[in-house]
């Protein structure tokens, strides 16, 4: 069975601001989703939510049926996991035991079962980080820190995958290993929403694009109908253009 | 320098060590002294080896060990809660809030309070009260931040600190030398009913810190990272913050606050050890134990007279917490 949200007239307020407004979408099948707008469009507030932790909102916003703040945080945890924007540790922890850390949610003692170590070994490797499993998180690259994140959340078992920007700090060859990867577990039966700036990135790899401005979904559809030429002028405010490569395939061109 | 990952077997083996590292402490420290006992006289109950064994040095190295574990153990979790490597016992103002008590007890002449020394009781009533306000102040509704908590505890702590100053200065010169005799902290012979009021608090309490391990170490990660792993942070923060309190203050009211065991155990193995509090936190207990026993040992012995062992601690964990702070600049390892 594939995990199920439901957003129904949701909305977060900070203080006077309205960040996201009466936002309605449903996420019912496994799929690769970007989720893409301008700076304070309310993606990252809206990933809040649904990951459970922005519990203030307004409307309902349920999983599998079930109200999000309804739910026990250790049985979540074990359906929806979430990769942060970045990570900054203040104290020594190796990668492995950055990873080890998402089998929490399974903790049934102390220490980890074979099971655990059975996921862990495979999250880090679909993550390419076994290599340096045993180095200290702080002395690790931005792009390897980011990898062990992500594989950390992998090794939650989860059946939805939120992600902040996850790309942001890779050079280009590791944002396109990890949306190939993104792209694969959604094939697999998990349901991926990554926030995104690179309207290349959502073109290429994702099923579906949801485009936010203002607090509000402005577009919803396939890559090619949600990114047309007239949305991304009225979204991002910047002329854009869909060209095509030689070989076939299409990218959009930003600028005058 | 690769951190090990932390095993059973692992745990196993460290702490083996660290236990016989404080069981060994626990017997042969009592031998030192002014007057040379021998411990097959001791133990076969042979006077006066017995008496001074059993009666006058071991319950004092029993207080060391506790204060020393209870210490060291709630430096980590306080380093973890907030996230701070320089967090120690101390930063949240329980201790001086116990200072507090402990001073206006001398101030106002009270030797006894319903029957047990006033001192002792004082100090609990003013880390008790110390905490609540703490707590008022850093809670927003039902929630409690750690930076919110950090800020509150720091400056509440300052605030008492300098009350603290204003009755020492108004204080007589006897009630002035005993306010400073309270403030160095010093480790002194205690009867069989507080130590074991010190044990029945501490291990337990200890105990349950250590178990929950797993939690810690999401919670030094950070707040989110805890709360999408399964685990409830602000419930955390607060049962972290008050059993890292009631440590803190029980061990403040019998000894006074004794400086850089709660700072630089836990670093000291940190570097040695990695950051992971299954393993982390018991051997801080033990060996923080050993620590306080050992200064206790050296500040009654080393000269004619005896010396507060917070001196002691300070003159062995300062110029180790210096070297700990250059070694920061040129490697990670802070």
């Amino acid at each position: 069975m594939s995990v199920c949200y439901e957003l129904s007239g949701a909305g977060m307020s900070y203080g006077a601001a309205e960040v996201v407004r009466n936002v309605t979408l449903t996420f019912d099948q496994p799929q690769m989703v970007a989720l893409t707008g301008p700076n304070g469009a309310g993606k990252s507030t809206l990933l809040g939510m649904m990951s459970g932790l922005r519990p203030g909102f307004t409307g309902s916003c349920r999983l599998n049926g079930r109200e999000i703040t309804a739910w026990k945080r250790r049985d979540f945890a074990r359906e929806v996991a979430l990769v942060p924007q970045s990570l900054k540790l203040d104290f020594p922890f190796t990668a492995e035991q950055v990873v080890l850390m998402g089998r929490t949610p399974y903790a049934g003692g102390m220490f980890e079962s074979p099971e655990d170590w059975a996921a862990v070994e495979r999250a880090m490797d679909v993550t390419d980080t076994l290599e340096f499993r045993a180095r200290d998180f702080r002395a690790l690259s931005g792009g390897e820190r980011q990898r062990v994140v992500l594989a950390s959340a992998l090794a939650q078992e989860p059946r939805a995958l939120l992600l902040d920007e996850p790309t942001t700090f890779l050079d280009l060859q590791h944002q396109l290993t990890i949306y190939d990867l993104l792209r694969k577990l959604s094939r697999e039966g998990m349901l991926v929403i990554a926030v995104t700036h690179d309207l290349n990135l959502a073109a290429a790899f994702s099923d579906r694009v949801v485009a936010m401005k203002k607090g509000r979904v402005e577009a919803d559809a396939g890559p090619r109908e949600a990114l047309t030429t007239e949305r991304i002028r009225s979204i991002f405010g910047v002329e854009a253009e869909w060209l095509k490569r030689p070989g076939g395939k299409s990218w959009i061109a930003y600028g005058d | 320098m690769a951190i090990e990952t932390v095993t059973p077997a692992r745990t196993l083996r460290v702490l083996a060590i660290a236990a016989v590292i404080t069981g060994a402490v626990a017997v042969f420290t009592p031998l030192f002294g002014s007057t040379y006992i021998d411990l097959g006289r001791a133990f076969r109950g042979e006077l006066p080896d017995a008496q001074i064994f059993f009666g006058v040095r071991w319950p004092r190295t029993l207080v060391a060990l506790l204060s020393g574990g209870a210490l060291s153990l709630a430096g980590v979790l306080f380093q973890a809660l907030l996230r701070d490597p320089l967090a120690t016992p101390y930063t949240l103002g329980v201790s001086s809030g116990a200072s507090l008590g402990a001073v206006a007890a001398i101030c106002l002449g009270l030797h006894t309070i319903a029957g047990l020394p006033a001192l002792w009781v004082a100090a609990l009533i003013g880390a008790g009260a110390i905490l609540l306000i703490v707590l008022a102040v850093s809670a927003e509704g039902r929630r409690i931040s750690s930076f919110t908590l950090l800020l509150a505890g720091v400056t509440i702590n300052s605030v008492v600190m300098s009350v603290i100053m204003l009755l020492h200065n108004l204080a007589s010169v006897g009630q002035s030398f005993a306010i400073v005799h309270w403030l160095m902290g010093n480790i002194d012979q205690v009867d069989a009913a507080t130590l074991s009021w010190m044990a029945a608090i501490i291990l337990p309490v200890s105990a349950g810190i250590c178990l929950m391990a797993r939690q810690w170490n999401l919670m030094a990660v950070g707040e989110d990272w805890a709360a999408t792993r399964g685990a409830s942070p602000h419930r955390l923060l607060l049962i972290g913050y008050l059993a890292g309190s009631l440590l803190t203050a029980v061990v403040t009211a019998v000894t006074g606050p004794i400086g850089f065991v709660g700072l630089v155990v836990p670093h000291a193995l940190r570097l040695r050890l990695g950051s992971d509090h299954r393993l982390l936190m018991p051997a801080s207990f033990l060996l923080g134990a050993s620590f306080l026993a050992i200064c206790d040992t050296l500040a009654r012995t080393v000269l004619a007279m005896e010396i507060p062992v917070s001196v002691v601690t300070a003159l062995v964990g300062g110029p180790f917490f210096i070297a700990l702070l250059r070694s920061r600049r040129r490697s990670l390892w802070l």
